[in-house]
């Protein structure tokens, strides 16, 4: 696939970096916007972001190593991310995500991102969502999921989100 | 009965309340940004005249407002401390990063009242004479993130945002920025980096106080969500009338995130000292008390870095008696005020205010090993002792909680985490040692059974297989 940015979003981006007295304060915002058109940050994603920017590739690429977020690899198209720290995990979290991995058929072992062949769905385990109160939480896409049953778990895989 | 004070959460779940700016000021909404501009000058005593501005950024101080983030330092001293001479601008950070594991109230007021922060936030930068600020956003919050942007552009169509905020001359700019998963940015200057768009490190303090070397190098307020609504209230009830709700020296109300083993989890909003850690976790205005048939086993006070307190614990607390003499008295854990000055003289912290309940199914070994993955997941990696060390603990946990422990292990975990502790840079380092540490020496005989019975099995040859679990999970299996 080629590298090519549209207008449009080249124009909001020209347009967030006049928040900031230093462009190189809009990275991370680059990145995300990218992230969601593209799905992913490409080694050109990361070019265009530096020349934009006025920073070097590494600059950029040291970014998308540190903040977990940022994705070096396509995703499926429904990202589940299930909180594994300690309030959700007392309410049954990691048993949610062993069943959406069973459920899928991925390794429920496995701890890093893990994504079907048919590229449908990505499920992995994230820290803490700030949404104690109502565990287990699962963030689908954009969209929380809260006190997450098997049952509803089973919804997320019917409807994708 | 103890009850809820909802002055934050006022509106927050009512019926037909709606985050835009319409429904805000039909319920009196930037009416305390109208007060504030039209403040008076004050006469002091000594014959000192304050500017408009200085008598809010007194008022705040009066008050007693202590931060809401995790410190619990006085707001108004915060903002004694930046370096207006520097003829620099100065620069204003609302910090909603919200990430303390069992922490969720800052995502109530950003989710269901954003304007609220934002009057709060256009009367502390005005109050600062700040021109542009940020609300840093944690980025697993994007629909937050857009309602803010919403609020925001709403507030500008007003005029509240912009040049000459309604006729006072004073301009202000405020911005989304959005964090991408890392929870050192919950910490200021790892913040500070991330918006300048760099790795969030943490700089080191001296010199890099953000009051003075902050932004840009420039002075820099950083303020949680919760912290700059209050501004809000204080701007509306004045000083006085704010400083008379909670308990002396830990003023106004708090919200509380309550979460796991009790039967309503949920936050609640409570003047703060005026209510009980039994209280909050037993009284069916609050949690509710426990699931059935279970006893508490443990409470962690302030969010996951807190010291975790255990069930029965007794602490011995400054009171001042009738004759205003100060004696130290006897308060079982269950008795606690939940405040700042309370937990703190309880040898833990009230953080964030997020409290976690243990009941006695749960086994502090997986409790621990699973609060400790997280540490090892999120440290930032500057400093050698919290980047090797968190790992090291996590792994310890992780051998211990499946199975493959040693009875030196309770030793171990705690001597590595006196190794972390107060040789870094930031505060993570403390945050990731002392569960350990606090874990350990409450519940050694757990940590040492456990050990011990793996070695047991070990020599017997009905040790467990390799790699059966990857996650740490605090259910019993």
């Amino acid at each position: 696939m080629s590298f090519a940015v549209p207008a449009t979003l080249e124009a909001r981006l020209d347009e967030l970096t006049t928040h900031y007295p230093q462009k190189r304060s809009a990275s991370l915002m680059f990145l995300h916007a990218l992230q969601e058109h593209f799905g992913h940050i490409s080694d050109e994603a990361v070019e265009w972001t530096a020349r934009k920017l006025g920073l070097t590739p590494i600059n950029v690429h040291e970014l998308v190593t540190f903040y977990p977020m940022f994705r070096q690899q396509p995703l499926g198209k429904t990202h589940v991310k299930v909180c594994r720290t300690l309030s959700c995990a007392l309410a049954g979290s990691a048993e949610v995500r062993a069943h959406f991995c069973e459920k899928l058929g991925l390794d429920a072992h496995a701890h890093a991102p893990q994504t079907t062949a048919d590229g449908k769905f990505t499920v992995e385990f994230v820290e803490c969502l700030a949404a104690c109160g109502s565990a287990p939480v699962v963030l689908v896409n954009e969209d929380l999921h809260e006190k997450v049953t098997a049952a509803k778990a089973d919804d997320i895989l019917r409807t994708g989100k | 009965m103890p009850e809820q004070f909802k002055l934050i959460l006022k509106h927050v779940d009512a019926p037909g309340y709606t985050p835009d700016i319409a429904c805000y000021m039909r319920h009196g909404g930037y009416e305390a940004l109208k007060l504030a501009l039209a403040t008076a000058p004050r006469d002091l005593p000594d014959g000192k005249k304050l500017t408009p501005k200085e008598v809010v950024r007194e008022d705040v101080k009066a008050s007693g407002l202590r931060g809401r983030g995790g410190a619990g330092f006085s707001a108004g001293l915060k903002w004694s401390f930046v370096d207006r001479r520097s003829g620099k601008p100065i620069y204003l950070i609302c910090n909603a990063d919200e990430s303390e594991p069992g922490t969720f109230k800052d995502r109530q007021i950003i989710h269901k009242d954003p304007h609220q922060l934002i009057e709060g936030m256009i009367i502390s930068c005005w109050a600062n004479d700040v021109k542009l600020a940020y609300i840093y956003i944690r980025g697993e919050m994007p629909k937050g993130a857009r309602l803010l942007e919403q609020a925001l552009a709403e507030a500008r169509e007003k005029g509240f945002l912009g040049k000459n905020i309604l006729g006072s001359g004073s301009d202000l700019e405020i911005y989304v920025h959005r964090g991408a998963g890392a929870y050192i940015c919950g910490e200021e200057t790892g913040l500070i980096e991330s918006l300048e768009g760099k790795r969030a490190y943490p700089r080191i303090k001296p010199p890099y106080f953000p009051a003075v070397l902050g932004l840009y190098m420039c002075p820099t307020i950083v303020n949680n969500v919760e912290t700059l609504c209050h501004v809000k209230h204080i701007v509306t009830m004045g000083a006085a009338n704010y400083a008379k709700l909670g308990t002396p020296n830990n003023t106004g109300t708090r919200i509380v995130s309550l979460s796991g083993d009790v039967q309503r989890p949920g936050y609640y909003e409570i003047e703060v000292g005026k209510v009980t850690i039994g209280e909050l976790i037993n009284d069916p205005n609050f949690g509710g008390g426990l699931r059935s048939g279970r006893s508490l086993k443990a409470v962690i006070p302030g969010g996951s870095s807190s010291k975790v307190l255990k069930a029965g614990e007794v602490f011995k607390l400054n009171r001042k008696g009738a004759d205003g003499q100060m004696t130290k008295v006897d308060v079982p854990l269950l008795d606690l005020p939940y405040d700042f000055d309370s937990l703190q003289q309880a040898g833990t912290m009230s953080g964030s205010s997020a409290i976690i309940v243990l009941d006695d199914s749960r086994s502090m070994v997986d409790t621990l090993a699973n609060l400790s993955e997280f540490y090892a997941h999120e440290s930032c990696g500057q400093c050698t002792p919290c980047r090797e060390g968190a790992l090291w603990l996590s792994k310890g946990l992780h051998r211990l909680s499946h199975g493959e422990g040693r009875k030196e292990d309770a030793a171990y975990l705690s001597h590595i985490a006196q190794n972390i502790q107060g040789r870094t840079i930031c505060a993570f380092g403390e945050a990731a040692s002392w569960p350990v540490l606090s874990f350990v020496k409450k519940f050694r005989d757990e940590f040492e059974a456990q050990g011990a019975a793996d070695e047991e099995a070990r020599a017997k040859g009905t040790g467990p297989a390799h790699g059966t679990r990857t996650a740490a999970s605090p259910n019993k299996h």
